[in-house]
This record gives C-alpha cells, structure tokens and sequence, in this order.
C-alpha cells in the first residue's frame, strides 16, 4: 500500500500535468509575443475561467443548476469598490483579503437558504436571490452608483512593490497584472482539482448521479451541497474581485440575470462534465463575446446563434467535443 | 380616498399585463416542463409589433378606432413566432436535461432582443393615440385614463378565457391529461406533439396580448422583456409554477406589493419582489397554489 500509494498518485497527476503545464508554459510566454490589447483580453478570458470554474463545481460535479452566479461575480466586484472608495484600500492583497471572507459569509447565507432545493427551483431560488442584491445596486444610489456603477483605480500589486500611478502606467498595469491574474488561475485549478478529487468531492458526485444510494452511504446530502455552494460562490467572487482592477468599473451589469446567463453559457461551451471544460470554455467565451462585439451590432444575435447552435449539435463541448475525436482518431489508427 | 382608488386600479393594470405574461409561462411549463426564460422578449416583441403597426396604419390614415382591432393582431404575431419556435428548437430538447433547454430559452433571449433592434432600431417604439382617443374619467377630484380600464377588462376576459378553455372544453381535457402523463396521454391517442404547439400558442398569444396591450399606455423600448421576465417568474414563483389560479392571485399580489412600494419605499421596491419570492420558495416550493413538481 506505501509503495502503491506514490505510484497511484503519481498516475492520477500525470495526464493532467501532461497537457496542463505545456499550456501554462504558453501562458507565460504569450504576452511577450502579442500586445497590450491581446494580453488585457486574455486577462479578461482568466478571469471569466475562474468564474467558470466556481460555477462548475456546482453543476458539474453537483448537479445543480445555478441561474444567480452574477450575484457572486457581482459581490466581489463590488466588496472591492466600497473597499477603495470608503476605505481608501489600494493594495490587490488586501481587496483579496477581504474579498474572500466576505463572499464566503455571504455565499454560506444565500446557499444555505438555495441548498433546501434543486432542479428547477434551485435555479429560480438563486435567480431570485441574485436579483434581490441587482435592485439593490441599481437603486441603492447614493451607496452604489447606480446605473454609472463605481470606478475603481489601479491598485498596487504585491503589498505595494508594483506601483502603476502616472503616467504611462497603463500598459505596465496591463502587464503585471496579466500574471497575478494568471497565478491566481493556477492557485484556483490546482484547489480546485484537489477539491473534485479528494473524498469531499468524490461524495459531491456520488450525490449528483444518485442521490439517494448516497443517503443510504450515510453522506449528509444538504451539508455537503451547502459546503459545495460555499466554495463555489466563494470562487466565483474571486473571479469579480479579480475583474474589477482590469475593468476599472463595475456596474450593476455584472449582478444582472443576462451575465448569470453568460457563466452557465461559457461553462457548456468548454463542456461541464470535464475538468478543464469551463477553464477553456471561459477563455472561449470571452474570445467570442469581444470578437462579436466589436465585429457587429447584432452580437447578442450572434452569441444566441452559437449557443442554440452548440446546444444541439456539440452537447459535450469543445473539450467533449475534443477527447470524441481524439478517441476517434487512436480508434481508427488501431484499426 | 381617490389616490386609495387610482392607486388600486393601477395596481390591476399591472396585475392585468402580468396575469397575461405570467400565465403563458406557468402554461408552458405546466404542459411541457419547461421553464422558457425567452417567454419576456415574447412580451417585447409583442408590444414592438403592435406599436409598429399602429404607427403604419395611422400614417395610412385608418380611423382610430379601428386602430383597436390591431391589439389582437400583433399578439397573433407573437404565435406565428411560437409556432416555429416550438417544433424547431424546443422539441428536440424535451428529453434533454435542464440546463440544455434553459440554455437554448437563454439564447433565445440573445436572439430575439437583437432581432428587436435589428427590425425596429434602438429607438423607443409609441402608441399613444390608442391611450389618447379614450376619454379620461374624473374620480373624485382626479383624472383617470380610460384606457387602463380597457386594460383590465381584458386582463379579466383573458383569464376567464383561458379557464373556460383549460377547464370546460375538450381541447382543455387533452391539455390537462398531457400535462399530468405525457406517455399516457400519447398511448391513449392523444397527438402530444399538436397538444404542444397548441399550448406554446397560447402562451405565446397571453404574453403577445399582454405586450400588445401595454404598449397605448408606455412606450416599447429595448430590454423591457428581460425585465418582465424576472417579475414573471416572481408571479409563478408566488403562485405556483404551473398553476392558473397561483399566476392569478401572484400577479395580484406582484401588482399590490409594487404600487405600495413605489409609494411609500421605492428603493427597495424590487428587492422586496425577490425577497417574497424567496420566501414562498423556502417555505411552500411549489407555490401558494401549485401542485407537486
């Protein structure tokens, strides 16, 4: 058994590591290559990943379907602005700091109340819950901003070591930023995977394909589900505290139904029942919302198309969609 | 005393438009599972159709009122949507998971708010001269537009139509036996496929109607279904996802609790939607008179 236990575990991390490190390994040398804007997009699309990846937790390896996840996304963002604006904080250390105990606390309260249900009436549940903090930001003015939402400036990285006042801070920020951007990344998928492949998150998917054979195991179904929607939310937060430096602003926008919406959109499309799913359909994601932006009008049209699209023809994703066709390929070249 | 009156029936003017909205969604999701989180935009399209309409038939100088036949007409619009909508992109999704069937209404969101745009342009949409060609009634001191009242006797007509049609015809039978077993419906001869359509019609032609209605009184404007959506859902969420009567009494209480607080706590006006929502949630999921999931 001690001399299985190495050789298992190494067996459970080679594959992952395999495909995982060539792929931080660009991720790393990219912004050298491409721009200012380029690298900035990316940043964007890391960010969207780890909202993604929180969120996956839920549906992927619970079994629950969230509609409210900008609430979380939204309660990061804007934990940081009441931080820079009330309190004058102007470290990413600290908005991150702070950031997560708030979203844990307040994640513990939303879901405790969400995990009484599921199917349909989670989603509604969490829908509902995540418009209550929406009407909130929109009218509370004098607190919120409202519609104009609040700045937030460029904070100091790294307890106050990267400084980016003045002028030509911007793409120096942009920069910087991309790789605390990226660390944080990494430091998410690797709790992450540690999370879905420990015993905790073995019972979280013994729950989601059956949930009363994992009653009779003894599992206590609504703690663990609760403990699920607490990471989840927790990490979804991490992704708008995350956000807010790049955007500069946040608005109710980002609390509104529609970009609960664009979470679960980006999750199917890198396809929900694989790890690396909602990290590559994150990036996707946002590859294809900005492209579609700039190149029409009518991006919300296009966005729809895709997705409707995408939902009958490629059910399992890009990453399903990808090992379908890898497998295909071995197949054919045994043959 | 009169602001207590106007005060009430604005609230059963909203309660009118969101019966009509509300029901059409509790309907399709009654019959054939599905929570259809486009059912808003077919509010929107409705209202954009019928406030198109009614600004071409007034440039071709139709007499005014005629201009009221196209109320229905621009609902009937909103069915020719459904009616393709509904074979073409819902059926094959009936015996896929949930979240695929809320994704493909999610994109169908997308989709139909940049139609909006496409045909009619970001520019508000109006209609008043239907709002105008009635007299206003003086209550006690006050003017009151006769249109709303308009408004609210259709609400009524509707609903009782629509009890008439689900509880009293043979078509209302079929309706009831699919949406109780599907299988066993369809093993007794039942066409469930006609019976869905049939049904997303008639949700489509509440929610059309109630769009088609509103837009004499406020004007048509970009996102107004997304925002009806999620007072909707608070209508059947209070009621009973489902039930006829729960998107009745929770259109009531959504419209009362709304003008009360536009009145007397405006900021918080919404939230406290929500939070009732989430409270009928936790205490009696399926709704104050809905039935079991």
């Amino acid at each position: 058994m001690t001399a299985a236990a190495p050789s298992s575990l190494l067996r459970t991390l080679a594959p992952p590591a395999a495909i995982g490190l060539p792929v931080l390994a660009l991720l790393i040398v990219l912004p050298q290559v491409i721009g200012v804007y380029q690298t900035q997009l990316l940043a964007y699309g890391l960010v969207m990943a780890v909202a993604a990846l929180g969120f996956n937790l839920l549906l992927g390896y619970t079994g629950l379907l969230s509609f409210g996840h900008s609430a979380y996304f939204g309660l990061g963002a804007y934990t940081v602005a009441f931080l820079a604006r009330d309190l004058g904080i102007h470290s990413m250390e600290l908005y991150i700091l702070i950031g997560l105990p708030v979203s844990a606390l307040v994640s513990a309260l939303l879901g405790y109340v969400c995990v009484r249900h599921t199917r349909i009436f989670f989603g509604i549940l969490t829908l509902a819950l995540s418009q209550v903090l929406w009407s909130l930001a929109l009218k509370l003015f004098w607190v919120t901003g409202g519609t104009d939402g609040l700045r937030v400036p460029r904070p100091t990285l790294l307890a106050g070591t990267l400084n980016f006042a003045g002028s030509g801070g911007y793409p120096r920020f942009i920069n910087s930023y991309y790789y605390y951007c990226l660390a944080v990344f990494v430091i998410c998928v690797i709790v992450m995977w540690v999370i879905v492949h420990s015993p905790f998150g073995k019972a979280l998917q013994a729950i989601r394909d059956n949930e009363t054979r994992a009653r009779f195991l003894g599992l206590r179904v609504r703690r663990f589900r609760w403990i699920a929607f607490l990471i989840s939310g927790t990490v979804t937060a991490l992704a708008g505290i995350l956000w807010v430096p790049l955007n500069g602003l946040t608005t109710p926008e980002v609390l509104y139904w529609p970009f609960s919406g664009e979470i679960v959109f980006a999750t199917i499309l890198g396809g929900f029942r694989t790890f690396a799913g909602p990290l590559v359909g994150g990036i996707a994601f946002n590859y294809i919302k900005t492209y579609a932006v700039a190149s029409t009008e009518y991006w919300q049209l296009l966005l729809g198309v895709v997705l409707v699209v995408m939902v009958m023809t490629l059910p399992s994703g890009i990453v399903g969609a990808v090992s379908t066709l890898a497998a295909k390929l071995r197949r054919k070249r045994e043959a | 005393m009169a602001i207590l009156i106007i005060q009430t029936l604005n609230s059963l003017f909203y309660a009118s438009v969101l019966f009509l909205i509300a029901a059409g969604l509790s309907l399709i999701f009654g019959v054939m599972r599905i929570v259809n989180l486009a059912h808003g935009n077919f509010y929107g399209v409705g209202a954009f159709v019928t406030a198109w309409l009614i600004g071409v038939a007034i440039a071709l100088g139709v007499p005014t009122p005629w201009l009221f036949l196209l109320l229905p007409v621009g609902a009937a619009a909103v069915v020719l949507i459904g009616i393709v909508i509904e074979p073409l992109l819902l059926r094959p999704i009936y015996r896929r998971a949930e979240e695929y069937q809320l994704l493909v209404t999610f994109g169908l969101v997308l989709i139909l708010e940049d139609l909006i745009k496409l045909i009619w342009g970001g520019l508000p949409l109006t209609a008043d001269t239907l709002m105008d060609a009635l007299p206003s009634i003086p209550i006690g001191g006050l003017i009151y537009p006769g249109y709303n009242l308009v408004v609210i006797g259709i609400g009524v007509v509707a609903a009782l139509a629509l009890w008439m049609v689900i509880y009293r015809t043979k078509f209302g039978v079929m309706l009831r036996a699919t949406s109780q077993d599907r299988r066993m419906a369809s093993a007794l001869g039942l066409d469930v496929g006609r019976v869905y359509v049939l049904a997303f019609a008639i949700g489509c032609f509440m929610a059309g109607l109630g769009g088609a209605i509103i837009v004499p009184s406020q004007a048509a404007v970009l996102g107004m279904g997304i925002d009806a959506l999620v007072l909707a859902f608070v209508v059947v969420v209070i009621g009973g996802l489902g039930s006829l009567k729960g998107a009745l009494v929770g259109a009531l209480i959504v419209s009362f609790v709304r003008t009360a607080g536009v009145q007397f706590f405006p900021e918080i006006e919404l939230a406290v939607l929500y939070l009732i929502a989430a409270v009928v949630l936790l205490v009696k999921p399926t709704g104050l008179f809905g039935s079991t999931a």
